[in-house]
């Protein structure tokens, strides 16, 4: 590792000192508040709390609710990731054939990112609304029962699919610059030696993306744990039922709705300690599979 | 082993045509090197040959059959990249076993293949290493090897010593040599470094603007080449080529001197070429060419003389004898040797 030595001591600071303050402000600041609060027990009032050690704890776990969010997010997560990661690789590997318009694609295919997950919910709901949805009537012409707002498995494809539309953006764009970090020669190597265009494409292409692939699992995961916040309380509010009741979601419903604090805060440091975990077990484990240049 | 056909073989890219109509029959077994500076389009003729550019007209033919409209995969070529493209994500074995295991090898085959390869190359210790792990020289044994396993029935090579240096480059290039030999296939080989292509070829292409100015032996190219590019390409140091008048039997050089040539006919303005090699030191008499001497580069047993015909701002290279007297500033007279002149046209550039 090369040592950089700074010959003013204190521009450096200055220079960190933005970041490091909205960090410890919006992240260091309320974790630790989440930490402490997930130990006290607050009165209805909000006006005394007392210690009551890991109660709390042991009461989100006895909690069947919070093991069906648990199972939730778990579906949910996975099949955002799955598509908008799939989808994405998909989408970047078909403009790169392109000859002609791959900027206006590309440009196109980078839209949805910049649409707030809130908003994105609202179209969604939009169009699949099943009382006024644009697309819920046809849905129905075709002789589906589509109602979200009674059928869990609908409601859940609802989110999954707003959220992975969002998200797809994202990933196209990392593909396509790890697609383009790709030299030709590789591809034109792997023709002369006889690969066809799906075989090259598994073989090469796939294995040298694992970077962009491995990073974007790691991103994706966080976001489906966290950042589709927007997107169900816009679409389902977590219904119908609890079926689409993630863990943040419930973390928001327990503490900002029913102000039961003491859970809510037991809940959002599960949840941190669950991500933590996550992302630790995809670079120790996963990484080790992935090849860099 | 194959037999290939060019005919009249043309690229365009967006209405600008670069390569213009080349045609030549490269028999079963032949080392043939195309050779021109960057931008000549010998880069591209390779590339039409092994299926990675679409051709805008003409045919190529390998064994008898129309391969135009073929994939790569199905014109059994190999191919050696300037760059290598060795997967990078897979070891020297699995690099080498790539195109075997495409082709449904059986696994025993397979290794047997690259273990052959692998000990013709000096690669065996490598096998199991990844190719950021070796060294240029290296990688570049693992590209042929990667070329050679599949014994394809035509190699194609395209600058494949340029990453090299220098002294890698002379051992790398008499390996190619002894493999050309020992597997006798036919193999097209693009360089811009003319002693590769003169030391390697059994027929050169001379490329120029996407025009193939000549096609014959390194012998023939050297000592009749066909157009006044092909004279200053081929040849170090390069061919000194003058605009003189042509007289009945006499050549009227820059700066005035009259060059008595025997047998030329009154052309006008031509082109005459003169290697240095042929220029000898002689007395001052009415037939030598007078030299101001600008400066001498000694190599040991040759030494270069540039200088100027005197009168002129012609320039003049002479290849000098490692004990050569002559010194910077000196005037001498120089005389070509019998029969060693090269005439050109002052418009097309070809031969006369």
């Amino acid at each position: 590792m090369r040592r950089t030595v700074f010959p003013n001591k204190v521009l450096p600071w200055v220079l960190l000192a933005p970041q490091l303050a909205i960090t410890l402000i919006f992240f260091y600041w309320p974790a630790a508040q989440a930490f402490r609060q997930s130990v006290l027990r607050e009165d209805p009032f909000g006006l005394s709390s007392k210690y009551v050690g890991l109660e709390n704890f042991r009461k989100v776990f006895a909690d069947p609710a919070y093991l069906n969010a648990m199972q939730v997010t778990v579906v949910f997560s996975l099949l955002v990731a799955f598509f908008a990661l799939g989808i994405a690789l998909f989408l970047a590997v078909q403009v790169e054939k392109l000859v002609r318009g791959k900027g206006f694609y590309r440009t196109m295919m980078i839209w949805p990112y910049a649409v707030a997950p809130a908003i994105a919910g609202m179209l969604w709901l939009f169009m699949f609304n099943p009382s006024f949805g644009t697309l819920a009537y046809p849905l129905r012409l075709m002789g589906i029962d589509w109602n979200p707002l009674l059928n869990g498995d609908q409601a859940m494809a609802l989110v999954v699919a707003a959220a992975t539309w969002k998200q797809i953006s994202y990933n196209f764009l990392f593909f396509v610059a790890g697609l383009q970090a790709i030299p030709r020669s590789l591809l034109e190597a792997a023709a002369i030696d006889g690969a066809n265009r799906r075989h090259a494409f598994w073989t090469i292409v796939f294995p040298l993306l694992a970077p962009t692939t491995f990073f974007l699992l790691v991103v994706n995961t966080v976001y489906a744990l966290f950042d589709t916040f927007g997107i169900i309380h816009a679409v389902t509010s977590g219904g119908p039922g609890k079926s689409t009741e993630t863990l943040v979601y419930k973390v928001y419903n327990d503490g900002f709705v029913n102000l039961i604090m003491g859970s809510s805060a037991a809940q959002s440091v599960i949840l941190m300690v669950i991500v933590i975990a996550l992302t630790a077990f995809q670079f120790r484990f996963i990484e080790k599979r992935v090849h860099y240049g | 082993m194959a037999h290939i056909l060019l005919k009249d073989l043309r690229k365009s890219y967006a209405g600008q045509e670069v390569i213009h109509g080349i045609t030549m029959d490269i028999p079963n077994g032949e080392f043939v090197v195309i050779v021109g500076p960057s931008g000549c389009g010998k880069s591209t003729l390779l590339r039409m040959v092994a299926g990675l550019e679409g051709i805008s007209a003409g045919t190529i033919e390998i064994d008898g059959r129309v391969v135009n409209d073929l994939e790569p995969r199905q014109r059994d070529i190999a191919m050696v990249f300037q760059n290598y493209a060795l997967y990078p994500h897979m070891s020297v074995r699995e690099n080498m076993a790539y195109g075997l295991k495409i082709a449904k090898m059986p696994k025993a085959e397979i290794d047997a293949a690259v273990t052959r390869a692998a000990k013709m190359l000096e690669l065996e210790p490598y096998l199991d290493r990844k190719p950021r792990a070796l060294s240029g020289g290296q990688r570049q044994r693992v590209a042929m090897g990667r070329a050679l396993v599949r014994t394809p029935s035509a190699f194609l090579l395209d600058e494949p010593l340029s990453n090299l240096d220098a002294k890698l480059r002379v051992q790398m290039r008499m390996q190619i040599k002894d493999m050309h030999l020992n597997t006798g296939q036919t193999t097209l080989y693009v360089t811009h470094d003319q002693v590769e292509a003169m030391t390697l070829a059994d027929r050169l292409i001379v490329m120029n603007k996407g025009i193939a100015d000549q096609i014959a032996t390194p012998h023939e190219v050297y000592e009749t080449p066909a157009t006044e590019f092909v004279a200053g390409f081929i040849g170090s140091p390069a061919m000194n080529i003058f605009t003189v008048t042509a007289e009945a039997g006499m050549a009227v050089l820059p700066g005035g001197h009259r060059l008595p040539l025997p047998g030329l006919a009154a052309h006008g303005k031509v082109r005459l070429g003169l290697r240095p090699e042929d220029l000898e030191i002689v007395d001052a008499s009415t037939a030598a060419i007078p030299v101001v001497l600008r400066s001498i580069e000694w190599l040991g047993a040759d030494a270069f003389g540039y200088g100027m015909i005197d009168g002129s701002d012609a320039l003049v290279t002479l290849r000098l004898a490692g004990s050569t007297g002559a010194k910077r500033g000196d005037r001498v007279h120089v005389a070509p040797k019998e029969g060693r002149l090269h005439l050109f046209s002052a418009e097309s550039g070809k031969r006369m």
